[in-house]
């Protein structure tokens, strides 16, 4: 079952998703990209449906580069967060996509902010959230340990928490997580979390 | 799972003395599981009018959205602001257009109108209408509400009582919900003023 989860930081903050593409009982492949880099300072880690994953995401990223080609100015997060919002309420009654978004970016007047965009466009701004039957783990555990100026190290350090207990907790858990961040310098990867057993033998592993 | 039931929400509107109240919850949850404690459900439309919109939460940002707009639309043409009997009825017309195919909500509209007198009404997800003289409710804890406004509410209160009355009012209903609560959130308005108050109730 697919995860997505995110807390902001101080000036900054991180958003981490599994890496399994899941078919029915058939594991496609282990290290898919659910994060996708909008543009320099924005992140949208998505779950859902594989295809309306991928093709919403890119629809959005696509418009938001339209934009800034149009209009010479990047779209703030906000404004991306509320055209996406649009876009799948516009959707809802007609062709709905099925995909759960937590939209983070870097804005040098607000810092940094996260979204919450559930997949009937359900629009709130949040400090931590995660979707999937991984917040049923994550979202207890970040209320506990969250606070709002946390470090790069913190966070990631919260982040991790949260993968171990899905991994731990989680039947048929996905055990491959990529981890992005977004602050003042861009929108990169930070780190990648594979479970590596200790069986010799295993081939599947990437490091992490 | 009634797709009403699926954010969980609680909204009541009050009459005071030249003066009413609108207040809401602030949990937005998903089900069973709570995603935000600090969720707007109750709009500003302008100074002196404002509506609360229970349900589901998604058709509740939507219709606040085209709600603002056609009411822009409004005052750049009448150059005034709606009154509140002239928005509820927008509000009803809006929710019967889609009388097929309908927006999940139930909001609650309060405003003063002429010569400062509160106007109060709710509506169901199709736009039927329902004035009010005391008070007015909707949401996952509208049972309950209905229940603690009667026992609570005397006509003609003063602001301070006015507030006093319909914060224990929605903390008591919404203690009685587990889909409503975290808090609440309270506007008061008189002719001459607003004020916006957050409760801190049973935090669950």
């Amino acid at each position: 079952m697919e995860c997505v989860l995110g807390v902001v930081g101080r000036d900054f903050a991180v958003v981490a998703a599994d890496t399994s593409a899941v078919q029915s009982i058939l594991v496609h492949k282990t290290d898919e990209d659910k994060v996708l880099v909008l543009d320099s300072h924005k992140l949208m880690g998505a779950s859902g449906e594989p295809g309306d994953r991928v093709q919403f995401t890119e629809f959005i990223q696509k418009n938001l580069h339209l934009y800034q080609f149009r209009n010479n100015i990047p779209l703030s997060t906000a404004a991306t967060a509320n055209f996406t919002r649009g876009e799948l309420a516009t959707a809802l009654r007609k062709n709905p996509y099925s995909v759960n978004i937590l939209l983070a970016g870097f804005d040098s007047d607000v810092g940094a902010s996260m979204y919450y965009i559930d997949y009937i466009a359900t629009f709130h701004k949040i400090e931590k959230g995660a979707f999937g039957y991984g917040s049923y783990f994550c979202l207890s555990l970040m209320d506990k340990l969250y606070r709002p100026d946390m470090s790069v190290e913190e966070a990631v350090d919260l982040v991790d928490k949260c993968i171990k207990e899905i991994r731990l907790r989680l039947v048929v858990a996905p055990q491959n997580f990529i981890i992005k961040i977004v602050d003042k310098d861009g929108a990169r990867e930070y780190a990648r979390r594979a479970y590596t057993s200790n069986s010799p033998s295993d081939a599947a592993t990437v490091t992490a | 799972m009634s797709i009403f039931e699926y954010n969980g929400s609680a909204v009541v509107a009050m009459v005071g003395k030249n003066c009413f109240a609108i207040a809401s919850d602030r949990r937005l949850g998903v089900q069973l599981q709570t995603v935000a404690t600090d969720f707007q459900r109750v709009f500003k439309i302008h100074d002196r009018l404002y509506i609360g919109l229970s349900g589901l939460a998604t058709d509740a940002q939507t219709l606040y959205q085209r709600l603002v707009f056609r009411h822009k639309l409004y005052q750049l043409r009448e150059e005034r602001d709606m009154k509140p009997q002239t928005f509820a009825s927008l509000v009803s017309a809006l929710l019967y257009e889609k009388r097929f195919g309908p927006y999940f909500c139930q909001p609650v509209i309060a405003g003063l109108g002429d010569n400062d007198e509160p106007f109060i009404c709710t509506m169901d997800c199709l736009g039927a209408k329902e004035l009010a003289k005391d008070f007015v409710v909707s949401g996952t804890a509208s049972e309950s509400l209905y229940g603690a406004c009667e026992s609570m509410y005397k006509p003609s209160m003063e602001p301070e009582e006015l507030f006093e009355t319909i914060s224990q009012a929605l903390l008591a209903s919404v203690d009685r919900d587990c889909l409503s609560g975290w808090g609440g959130y309270v506007l008061l308005v008189t002719p001459t003023e607003v004020q916006e108050r957050v409760l801190k109730g049973r935090m669950d």
